[in-house]
């Protein structure tokens, strides 16, 4: 069926290639129309709200909304000297609404963040403004408390002035911009962020290592029994697996607590004197034994499937060719689990530096992490924009770590056990 | 596993302490869980094993916390146990009708950006929870979705599907095509064609996914508790909140009954997974 041209036609009369190239594209656009609703649906709640948590996070727009025309009167002041008559003018005017407003709690906060001390003069402007006289504010500011005539106070306002701010990042690393702009980190007992992300990795990283020790004999285990043996073996994995996380944290307070079996145990067998019942939970202990415990199956399952493909002749073959079992081991079965200790790896220390739940139970006040942080912020400090500052840099340093593996590994399909 | 005969006698040590250290890990992670059952029937409300129970004295136990947690006073189990169902159930339906939609797309050769979008789809199950928490409550806050039925559902779909897109991935990578296209040429329509052929047999990885997301809605706690009101409490807040204030033996009881629903849940899992692969044909 060819053409006067030599083109291959259907039996419509187009050309084959034409029509080839018309179904591929309906083919698309219908394989993309079944992705579209969930696509969509995650765009819309989830990739969008991610994004706006960073707006949120530089997002400073309080202060300036809040002192509009004191910004505005500003703008020509160098920052030298005492600002002009026009600006305490301003300044009054606008505290004055939100003195009205009784909104001005907020600002004396927010300045108080700023420069230690703003809270007590601003609370006693509000109250001796009602009496003030029209004209001249300068002089009656001044009047008020003498620190008004005080450069830095007008300059700690002026700093608030942009309507964003990386403030927030800087202070989820112990670090702030100081008076004249420099960052500098906080005082020495006051860096309790830092102190928070070393042992938030810490954590997660010894957790990851005690569950591949953990994981890789029973893994192994697991791939070379008999099928009918390591099917009820799995159980003993799968089982904790599926079941409720707070139950299991449940069962570790119940074990871990002081007249609890672990320690009934250990004063059974004379370790400890029963006077002297070592403290085990509400510290970094409980925390380790806690989450190894829990995600010690994420661990295996990987493991387990990569193993289940290693044949064993392979281990056979090194051996007849003179292979002591340790050197075979090491020479071929290692190298080959590799890809399943990168998976269950990745997935345990992902899993680990945003743990929540156990720590806050467990962890006490030296076993917290990161994420026990970001939720103090959410739910009781109620600052937003640091809590999503905070989990902005956790994201940061989980995508990161994401990359790294999959330059090194390559990211293959997830698999579930 | 029988060593051979002419094994080494340093070897055969080194495999029973092989052996043993396997005893222990299986020990360490399966006791316990065990533990929570004696005590949960304890008479006492102390959460040691009390001497009658140590001489299994039939007075120290007693199924008086399972009173408790069904029949307590101002009980929040009832209520809570009701939530966390409803939201488990619609979450769960939720995430497989969305998650096999996608997987049904991304299975076919023609899908364009395939890694990115799987990237996507994915990515609810690689962002720490604690930050898909603080995410998804600022979107529901701003809707004024928050402490509703509805914004918890909605959010537990999130981090469901990626389950299902997952599992009916996997199972749709032993499909063979050439059946739907026999359907097709024998004059089905692509819904008919989807309904009798492809659906029975991508039913197990469905459902396998759908599992997933249900034990995902029904333990979830993270994302709750920034967006549960009083009225949507469910087991999980239940527990999280016994668990910080006060360790009482109904929360033990409550524990066993989801040990229980764990067991039933592996089991039905487990049954999946062997009907899938026997399907597929993997089964050595």
């Amino acid at each position: 069926m060819s053409s006067e041209t030599g083109k291959i036609l259907t039996t419509d009369g187009i050309p084959l290639e034409e029509s080839l190239k018309q179904a591929e594209k309906k083919n698309k656009i219908k394989a993309f129309l079944l992705v579209a609703p969930l696509l969509l649906f995650l765009i819309i709640t989830y990739m969008i709200p991610i994004g706006d948590m960073f707006s949120r996070s530089i997002d400073d727009k309080m202060v300036t909304n809040m002192l509009p025309k004191t910004y505005k009167a500003m703008e020509n002041w160098d920052g030298k000297e005492l600002p002009s008559e026009e600006v305490f003018e301003a300044f009054y005017l606008d505290y004055k609404i939100l003195v009205k407003n009784k909104t001005a709690g907020k600002l004396q906060t927010q300045l108080n963040y700023e420069k230690n001390g703003f809270k007590s003069v601003l609370k006693k402007l509000a109250r001796k403004q009602k009496k003030f006289e029209e004209g001249n504010y300068k002089e009656q500011i001044m009047k008020v408390h003498k620190r008004w005539r005080n450069v830095e106070y007008w300059r700690a306002i002026k700093r608030r002035a942009p309507s964003y701010t990386y403030s927030k990042y800087l202070k989820g690393v112990d670090m702030y911009s100081n008076e004249d702009g420099k960052i500098v980190q906080v005082s020495e007992d006051r860096r309790i962020h830092r102190i928070l992300w070393i042992r938030t990795v810490e954590v997660a990283f010894f957790v990851t290592l005690f569950c591949f020790l953990m994981a890789y004999p029973i893994a192994h285990l697991l791939a070379t029994l008999p099928m009918k043996y390591s099917n009820l073996l799995m159980i003993c994995v799968l089982l904790p697996f599926w079941t409720s996380l707070l139950v299991r944290t449940a069962s570790w307070m119940i074990l871990l607590q002081q007249q609890g079996i672990v320690n009934d145990f250990f004063v059974w067998t004379g370790l400890v004197a029963d006077d002297n019942r070592p403290e085990m939970m509400y510290n970094k202990t409980g925390t380790y034994v806690a989450m190894t415990q829990i995600l010690l199956p994420f661990m295996v399952l990987p493991l387990y499937s990569v193993m289940k493909t290693i044949s064993p002749s392979l281990m056979r073959a090194g051996k007849s060719l003179g292979a002591t079992p340790a050197v075979a081991f090491f020479k071929v079965y290692f190298p080959l689990t590799i890809p399943g200790i990168g998976a269950g790896c990745l997935l345990v220390f992902i899993l680990a530096i945003g743990y929540y739940i156990t720590p806050a139970l467990v962890g006490g006040a030296s076993g917290t992490l990161i994420s026990n942080q970001i939720a103090y912020h959410m739910k009781s400090t109620l600052d937003w924009s640091f809590a999503s500052a905070m989990g902005l840099m956790l994201l940061t340093g989980v995508l990161a770590i994401y990359w790294i593996y999959n330059k090194l590994v390559g990211v293959d399909n997830i698999k579930l056990g | 596993m029988a060593l051979p005969k002419y094994t080494e006698p340093h070897y055969r040590i080194w495999h029973y302490f092989y052996l043993l250290i396997c005893g222990c890990v299986f020990f360490f992670l399966i006791a316990p869980l065990f533990v929570i059952f004696p005590l949960s029937f304890n008479a006492e409300e102390f959460l040691v094993f009390s001497d009658g129970m140590k001489r299994l004295d039939p007075d120290a136990f007693s199924l008086r916390w399972y009173k408790d947690m069904i029949y307590g006073t101002k009980n929040p189990w009832g209520l809570a146990a009701r939530n966390s169902f409803i939201i488990a159930i619609f979450a769960t339906f939720g995430s497989i009708i969305l998650g096999t939609l996608a997987a049904l797309g991304l299975s076919s050769r023609h899908m364009p950006y395939k890694g990115l979008i799987m990237a996507i789809l994915i990515s609810p199950m690689i962002v720490p929870l604690i930050i898909s928490g603080v995410a998804i409550f600022f979107f529901m806050a701003k809707v004024g979705l928050a402490a509703t039925h509805l914004g918890i559902i909605l959010a537990h779909i999130i981090l469901g599907t990626p389950f299902v897109v997952i599992t009916v991935t996997a199972t749709l990578s032993g499909f063979d095509h050439s059946i739907t296209r026999a359907a097709s040429s024998l004059g089905s329509s692509p819904y008919n064609t989807f309904m009798k052929i492809t659906l029975p047999l991508i039913l197990p990885g469905v459902i396998s996914g759908g599992l997933f997301a249900f034990v995902t809605s029904f333990d979830e706690v993270v994302v709750v508790l920034f967006l549960a009101g009083l009225d949507n409490t469910t087991i999980p807040i239940q527990m999280w909140t016994g668990l910080r204030e006060q360790l009482s033996p109904t929360i033990l009881a409550v524990a066993t009954c989801l040990i229980i629903l764990s067991v039933l849940i592996l089991l039905t899992a487990e049954l999946l997974r062997r009907r899938s692969e026997r399907l597929r044909g993997i089964n050595r």
